[in-house]
């Protein structure tokens, strides 16, 4: 048990690591609530300019958000990472990371909103085009309010799973918790940091992950 | 020597006691009808006898045994329980015939030829031998509840519970269910009926039970509860029912 | 935009890294014979547990689910395979991955698998059991089937997650698609290979993510 106790739990090392992990908590934060937001604002756009009907547009959406998820986020992110610099575009890492997630969780959402968009009744189309509303009137008042609110299970599911794909951050040197948390312990030659920010984790998405739960059953997923 | 012996049976969920002490003989061959208001325990009743719900209280005993015993196989005890339910409850990704034959299949263990030939006997009884590749999704509501009979009946069962057989049917297709209901009785089957079919309790049923609040409160000849019922809450509801 | 061809696409060096990439693809496509049946069946196993009638087993699945859904793959794996041997434990990277892949795999499946089992219908359970089939069987020939058949788009989309998923085995040098890939750019100071990698997971998953997506729209209709 003392050893178990040294090997994860040094209580000097705890303290030592503490700033930097808590660093690290900082940075993994910041990156994943832009993400949120830039992520699921574009997806809803993308959905909706889906709506429209614009065929030659259209295909070019589906091609590349078909593309954003079948590939693995890793591999976007080095892509982007080691090519760009390459011609001349220099981005600092947090940002490439903070760009990559966005483009997948846009990609995700923008599947899911349209699904919800195509799962709202013709009906609801029916009587508001028939007391005058317009065709972004309809969208804006009826069809998004109806179909955002269907979407909010698997919105949430898959926004949990995106941010996560922060810790890809360590990859490409971003200080978010994994990486503070390694360099702390090749430092330290202890597995302390390492179950400090196994912890910091946790305590950050258990939480989520519980709203994501309360959310799923509140906003049952109507499946036929 | 009832086949069918229910003493003091009790049931209660949480806080409400649904079932209140009830007490029921029945004897081998009858066919027992069960009215009352909703909320009055009936299908509660019912789903004790074959434990899908458990009482809280009391004794049931079926054949001399005794369901709520510890020793008792209440699996090996279900089979000489039919039960046919409101909403058919068929199993949607088996054909008709699967249906029927999964129980022989898997529980008593016949071989796959046994179990296809005793369960075609079943569908034929019910008149439905040539829907045994049928899906439930393409029979309509009557010949899904046939289904359901043959399922239970194919069991050989002692005993069979009908928990409001035709409630959710389209009227025209109830009579289909009713005429299989009267064949079983004719052949002998000891029958506990919950329903609202009053024409079909008047020509069939050997004992008609009105309960109320959890128990009986009158039970007697169809003539007699439904001409002249003595107890008032029978009497009220008797005269809605035939309004 | 002939910058962007040369350091992107150059077919040259992507005919060169070709080799290794496909040995990397090959060892991808074992690690996804091996992961995939273990989380089918670790998530079967953990819904059903999540389902039991004790309550401990109940809780406690549900909150071993909870955590490994909370925890990212990568910071699961990096812990088995770097924080484990201070303790004692040194896994190869093969075994490290399995296991941070069957806990992580196995609670997403379950979760599935359980909204599938409460999606069918109660009625199921009653006419199952009144005609004496015990529990096992009820679940096995009648409620399961109709459960898979309810989540199937959902297991198909996680099974999509889990192939991708096998890159992050890369950071614990693993020699799949993209740890090869990635030997290749640094070998070559070129990105192309890893576009090449990324071409090969589009053959792999594009098709599966069109399915998806159709099946998704059928079911929400």
């Amino acid at each position: 048990m003392n050893a178990f106790l040294e090997t994860f739990f040094k209580p000097n090392l705890i303290a030592q690591y503490l700033p930097s992990i808590l660093k690290g908590v900082f940075v993994t934060i910041e990156i994943a609530l832009a993400v949120v937001i830039s992520g699921l604002l574009l997806g809803l756009v993308l959905a909706v300019i889906r709506s429209f009907h614009i065929k030659l547009i259209n295909v070019f959406i589906i091609v590349i958000v078909d593309m954003l998820r079948a590939l693995p986020p890793l591999v976007i992110v080095l892509i982007v990472y080691f090519g760009l610099p390459n011609v001349g575009v220099n981005i600092p890492s947090f940002a490439v990371l903070w760009l990559v997630l966005t483009l997948v969780l846009a990609a995700f959402a923008e599947e899911i909103f349209w699904a919800g968009i195509l799962s709202v009744p013709k009906g609801q189309w029916e009587a508001a085009r028939s007391t005058g509303f317009g065709f972004v009137g309809t969208l804006g008042y009826i069809v998004l309010p109806q179909a955002v609110r269907l979407t909010v299970p698997p919105i949430t599911n898959r926004t949990v799973a995106i941010t996560k794909n922060t810790a890809l951050g360590m990859v490409i040197g971003v200080p978010e918790i994994l990486n503070q948390a390694t360099s702390a312990q090749s430092f330290s030659g202890n597995a302390t940091p390492l179950m400090m920010g196994a912890i910091a984790y946790v305590l950050l998405f258990i939480p989520v992950v519980a709203l994501g739960r309360f959310l799923e059953t509140r906003f049952a997923w109507r499946r036929s | 020597m009832p086949i069918l012996s229910i003493r003091g049976l009790r049931k209660s969920f949480g806080h409400t006691e649904v079932l209140r002490g009830i007490h029921l003989a029945v004897a081998p061959q009858e066919l027992v009808f069960i009215i009352g208001p909703s909320g009055s325990g009936k299908s509660t009743l019912l789903r004790c006898c074959n434990r899908l719900e458990e009482p809280t209280a009391g004794v049931i005993t079926l054949d001399g045994v005794d369901l709520m015993a510890r020793s008792t196989d209440i699996n090996a005890m279900r089979r000489k329980i039919g039960m046919v339910f409101q909403s058919f409850n068929l199993y949607p990704h088996m054909t008709a015939l699967g249906n029927v034959t999964l129980a022989l299949r898997k529980v008593v263990g016949k071989s796959r030829r046994d179990a296809d030939a005793a369960g075609m006997a079943a569908l034929e009884r019910v008149g439905l031998s040539a829907k045994a590749k049928s899906y439930p999704g393409e029979l309509s509501g009557g010949q899904q509840q046939r289904v359901a009979i043959a399922r239970a009946l194919a069991l050989e069962p002692t005993v069979m519970l009908f928990d409001e057989p035709t409630s959710a049917l389209d009227p025209e297709l109830v009579g289909s269910v009713l005429a299989v209901m009267r064949e079983l009785k004719s052949a002998g089957m000891t029958m506990l009926v919950v329903s609202h079919e009053m024409r079909f309790a008047r020509d069939a049923a050997d004992r008609v039970i009105f309960m109320d609040h959890g128990l009986i409160v009158e039970e007697g000849a169809p003539a007699q509860i439904f001409g002249a019922p003595r107890e008032p809450r029978a009497k009220a509801f008797i005269a809605e029912l035939t309004r | 935009m002939d910058a962007l061809i040369q350091q992107f696409f150059n077919f040259d060096i992507m005919s060169r890294a070709l080799p290794l990439v496909l040995q990397g693809l090959a060892q991808t496509l074992l690690l996804c014979l091996i992961v995939i049946p273990l989380g089918l069946i670790g998530g079967l196993l953990f819904a059903l547990a999540s389902l039991a009638r004790s309550r401990t087993l109940r809780y406690g699945m549900i909150v071993a689910i909870d955590f490994f859904r909370a925890v990212p793959p990568l910071v699961l794996l990096i812990f088995i395979y770097s924080g484990l041997p201070f303790a004692g434990l040194r896994l190869s990277p093969l075994t490290a991955v399995a296991v941070a892949f069957f806990l992580n795999t196995s609670s997403y499946y379950g979760e599935i698998y359980r909204a599938g089992i409460e999606s069918v219908g109660h009625g199921q359970w009653d006419a199952a059991r009144s005609t004496g089939l015990n529990a096992f069987h009820t679940l096995a020939s009648v409620i399961l089937p109709q459960a898979v058949r309810n989540v199937l788009p959902d297991l198909v989309s996680n099974t999509v997650e889990v192939v991708k998923l096998t890159s992050i085995a890369s950071v614990v040098a693993l020699p799949e698609l993209l740890y090869s890939a990635d030997m290749a750019r640094s070998l070559t100071f070129n990105a192309s290979p890893i576009v090449l990698a990324a071409a090969i997971y589009l053959v792999m998953l594009w098709p599966v993510v069109r399915l998806i997506s159709r099946l998704e729209r059928r079911m929400a209709s």
